[in-house]
């Protein structure tokens, strides 16, 4: 039983590998023919060509010549737009949360990547090809994050996007209150409020400013030639609070409420630094005048509200109205599921709040780049970036448009025609084993 | 704007009960689509007492008649959430504020309307996307999830999404009778401790046998007890009775192939009405739903493939799959908040190759027929119920945005929660 059972597994397992093409993908010098082009920061061109070369940007134009053995794309009567950027994302990873502790920073995401999850090719399916993959939010402080291209079939490794800046998660509210706590024979944690969610916060601050004071004060004793000097112990929890600090990484915070958004900002700039990106921030349309003054980017829901208390007041025009009052917003999935089809989420913009189609568009392209400070390699389609492409069949904007192609690095992770065939390849696949698991059934019984 | 809203509202509140509009509406120079024949293009609707008297391409405009022009859109059927839990549930991670499931198994006697909460923030929420009517049923957990425990729940309710009380909201008290099939789960998640508990198959499976038995059991004493003449009042066989007199539909949500072809068979020993509900797996069986003429109310359109081997668009391209075999296909939210997301689910499915006719009367029309109301609403035609959707384009486009709303012929608010918060905070200096 058990080694039929392996047998089965084996056979599904493979046959993934096969439906989703891992690992076929090349890069080859490539030419997207006659598309429309919505480049997003330097609005539309009808029947365009866009020549890709080791995975870069070279030409976008009219009537490009096709260097000889190029791979040609036909686009036309199509819409390409730069690969979907998702700002908040827990696929591809063994484990999210690390809740045991209130601060959780000596963790990261990196250590536990999983090139495996079948996620990543379901998302390049919806025409996504850059992640941010977050921590949890089981505490105030949580661990380090991976920023990913959607690479489906390289290792772990080659998942990372290389040169985006490092982030960590921070999270405020309801989900790092109740964590670990009143769960049968689960130990209680502290904090239990939003007023030790932010104590925690300073406290550990307070803490990786001596820290830092330590290891200047080593640092200039040396340099003064000192001998016998002995190093500060290195403190893993709170190395990376220092990084923050000195703007080597950036903090992608979780939160909601308008207070709380405000308190954390507050203790941002008692320390000297700055918020990267407020995550979800679903009141941030209530405090965006101080969003913007701080300089926080916000990454939020399309629509989701009212599933826990401090999501009642959420609106499905915050995106918008942020917008308009002058922070830099994104919409991220939070879900493997709504990743897939970001460019409706983006739509709804369009009827709530009034955004452009070039705003509505940002929200999932250029703008979660600038939040992640990639926006010099990805997040628009121009010349020396990444080729990087989601290619639908209608405008993205649209709830009938259809992810037909998505390239990553000028090479093509996703193409909905090859995908049809190896679905019609697993159900033959299928059903053959099955009736290798026929008889063998028939004599248990 | 804000004048016009605050008019809106006063003839909302002055005329909220169809019995008390007496006043003739008339909405002119739109395009039709009345989903009973083709669209009448420059339509004009007459709307008396709440119904729709007339409806054509050259109909008279009375005198002394309130008149909504409707040049440059559309006007459409007003659209019905087959499966909600509006009323029922306001903050899903809040216990105090949700009414979706009660405790035991089998509590056949409940009815949804009995808990609905007219000023539930998501009603008007779900109106203003064009939402104009809903069942609203027991059981589930009244968050993301579609699904919820095992058991017969209650009676689905049919409610119009305006009203003062639930008794002038009520299209219908009861339409069906809700029943999650079990399942044969070996592995489930136990929240309390935060773990995956493992069980023997044979130990589960041995329980779905006897919830199976206990169902059968409960459907011959429901038999029985119509059957007496001198009887106690039961009122959980009284409402059961209903089912197997074929006077309710049973609304049986499976997802598992094995669980949905164990329901037919159920439904068919019983001689029972089926409606199936949610039908993850409903496209592998498409051919017994076909051939026994079971209609499929699908959970959402967006949703995860079962399993890591299925194909990624599979929950997309289910519904016109199941519609091409020739079975029912209606949709509907399964939720309150994501109420409002219904004609994106469909539009989802349209992308994918179902005929957008039929997209659109699986939340309209169809939905109508299979509850038993389709003399009352579904489609725009004489003598119906004027729920209607005024729109500037293809109600299934996200961009699209809904003008007005008549709900019993009532021109209804489209201001909600959202966009007051909205209006507040935009006015922040």
């Amino acid at each position: 039983m058990n080694v039929k059972r392996f047998v089965w597994t084996a056979g599904l397992v493979a046959s993934v590998r096969v439906i989703a093409g891992g690992g076929a993908a090349v890069a080859q010098t490539m030419v997207i023919r006659g598309g429309t082009i919505l480049t997003v920061t330097n609005g539309t061109m009808v029947n365009g060509d866009i020549l890709v070369e080791d995975g870069k940007i070279v030409e976008i134009g009219t009537n490009l010549s096709v260097p000889e053995g190029a791979l040609v794309i036909d686009a036309r009567g199509q819409f390409v737009m730069p690969g979907i950027i998702d700002a908040h994302s827990h696929i591809a990873a063994e484990s999210i949360n690390e809740g045991s502790v209130a601060v959780s920073s000596m963790t990261g995401i990196e250590d536990v990547l999983d090139p495996t999850d079948i996620n990543i090719y379901r998302e390049l399916a919806g025409g996504v090809t850059t992640s941010n993959i977050l921590h949890g939010s089981a505490n105030p402080i949580g661990g380090k994050n991976a920023v990913i291209k959607h690479r489906w079939g390289s290792d772990a490794e080659g998942l990372l996007f290389k040169g985006a800046l490092p982030g960590i998660k921070f999270a405020l509210g309801e989900n790092p209150k109740r964590s670990r706590g009143g769960r049968r024979g689960v130990p209680r944690r502290y904090p239990a409020t939003r007023m030790g969610v932010i104590d925690v916060i300073r406290e550990a601050f307070t803490k990786a400013r001596a820290y830092r004071k330590e290891w200047q004060d080593y640092e200039a004793q040396k340099a003064h030639g000192q001998a016998d000097l002995v190093p500060p112990r290195r403190d893993f929890e709170l190395e990376p609070l220092v990084e923050i600090m000195e703007g080597k990484r950036l903090v992608h915070a979780h939160c909601y409420r308008a207070d709380e958004i405000l308190q954390l900002l507050r203790v941002a700039e008692e320390f000297d630094f700055r918020i990267a990106t407020l995550q979800h921030v679903l009141e941030g349309y209530k405090v965006a005048k101080e969003i913007a003054e701080h300089g926080a980017g916000a990454s939020t829901f399309s629509d989701w509200w009212a599933y826990k208390m401090e999501a009642y007041d959420a609106i499905p025009y915050n995106a918008a109205l942020m917008t308009e009052k002058g922070v830099l917003v994104s919409l991220n999935s939070d879900s493997a599921e709504e990743a897939r089809h970001l460019n409706q989420e983006a739509a709804k913009t369009l009827k709530w709040g009034g955004l452009s189609e070039e705003q509505a568009l940002a929200l999932i392209t250029i703008n979660p780049a600038k939040q992640l400070r990639i926006d010099d390699r990805v997040g628009s389609i121009e010349v020396g970036k990444d080729a990087d492409f989601a290619i639908f069949d209608t405008h993205p904007l649209s709830v009938y448009a259809v992810p037909q192609k998505t390239i990553v690095d000028g090479k093509v992770y996703f193409d909905r025609e090859e995908d049809a065939e190896r679905q019609k390849a697993l159900v033959e696949e299928r059903a053959e084993l099955l009736e290798k698991l026929k008889p063998a059934t028939e004599e248990k019984q | 704007m804000i004048l016009t809203r605050t008019l809106t509202i006063l003839v909302l509140f002055s005329g909220a009960a169809a019995s008390a509009q007496d006043d003739v509406i008339a909405i002119t120079g739109g395009k039709i689509v009345t989903l009973a024949g083709e669209p009448i293009e420059n339509g004009t609707i007459i709307i008396r007492n709440g119904r729709i008297a007339e409806v054509g391409a050259n109909v008279a405009v009375p005198a002394g008649a309130e008149v909504i022009d409707a040049s440059g859109l559309e006007v459409y059927p007003g659209m019905m959430d087959a499966v909600s839990r509006l009323g029922l549930t306001e903050i899903s991670s809040t216990a105090a504020t949700v009414d979706t499931t009660e405790l035991g198994d089998y509590n056949p006697q409940l009815t949804a309307a009995t808990a609905v909460h007219p000023s539930s923030e998501h009603i008007p929420v779900a109106r203003a996307n064009g939402i104009t009517h809903a069942v609203t049923a027991p059981g589930g957990s009244g968050g993301f999830g579609v699904g919820g425990p095992y058991g017969i729940h209650g009676q689905a309710s049919l409610i119009n999404l305006a009203g003062w009380t639930v008794e002038e909201m009520a299209v219908k008290m009861s339409v069906g009778m809700v029943l999650h099939w079990p399942t044969i789960q070996t592995s489930t998640f136990d929240f309390s401790t935060f773990s995956r508990v493992e069980k023997k198959f044979s130990e589960v499976k041995e329980q779905y046998e006897d919830r199976v038995a206990e169902l059968e059991d409960w459907m011959d004493a429901a038999r029985r007890y119509a059957g007496e003449s001198e009887k106690e009042t039961d009122l959980k066989l009284e409402a059961l009775a209903k089912v197997v007199e074929g006077e309710l539909p049973m609304m049986i949500m499976a997802d598992d192939a094995r669980d949905i072809k164990r329901a037919v068979q159920f439904a068919e020993e019983q001689g029972i009405k089926m409606i199936l509900l949610s039908g993850r797996d409903a496209w592998k069986e498409k051919a017994l739903l076909a051939e026994k003429n079971i209609p499929v109310i699908l959970g959402p359109t967006l949703r995860l493939p079962r399993t890591e081997d299925e194909a990624y668009d599979k929950p997309l391209t289910a519904a016109s799959e199941l519609q091409a075999a020739g079975v029912r296909v209606i949709f509907a939210s399964f939720s309150s908040a994501n109420s409002r997301l219904l004609p994106y689910e469909v539009g989802n499915a349209v992308a994918r190759g179902l005929p957008w006719e039929e997209g659109l009367k699986g939340i309209t029309l169809y939905p109508a027929e299979l509850f038993g109301v389709s003399d009352e609403l579904g489609s725009i035609e004489e003598g119906k119920r004027a729920n209607l959707i005024i729109t500037d384009g293809d109600p299934l486009e996200i961009r699209t945005e809904i003008k007005h709303l008549l709900i019993d012929g009532v021109p209804t608010s489209l201001d909600n929660r959202h966009l007051e918060l909205y209006e507040k905070y935009r006015a922040r200096q």
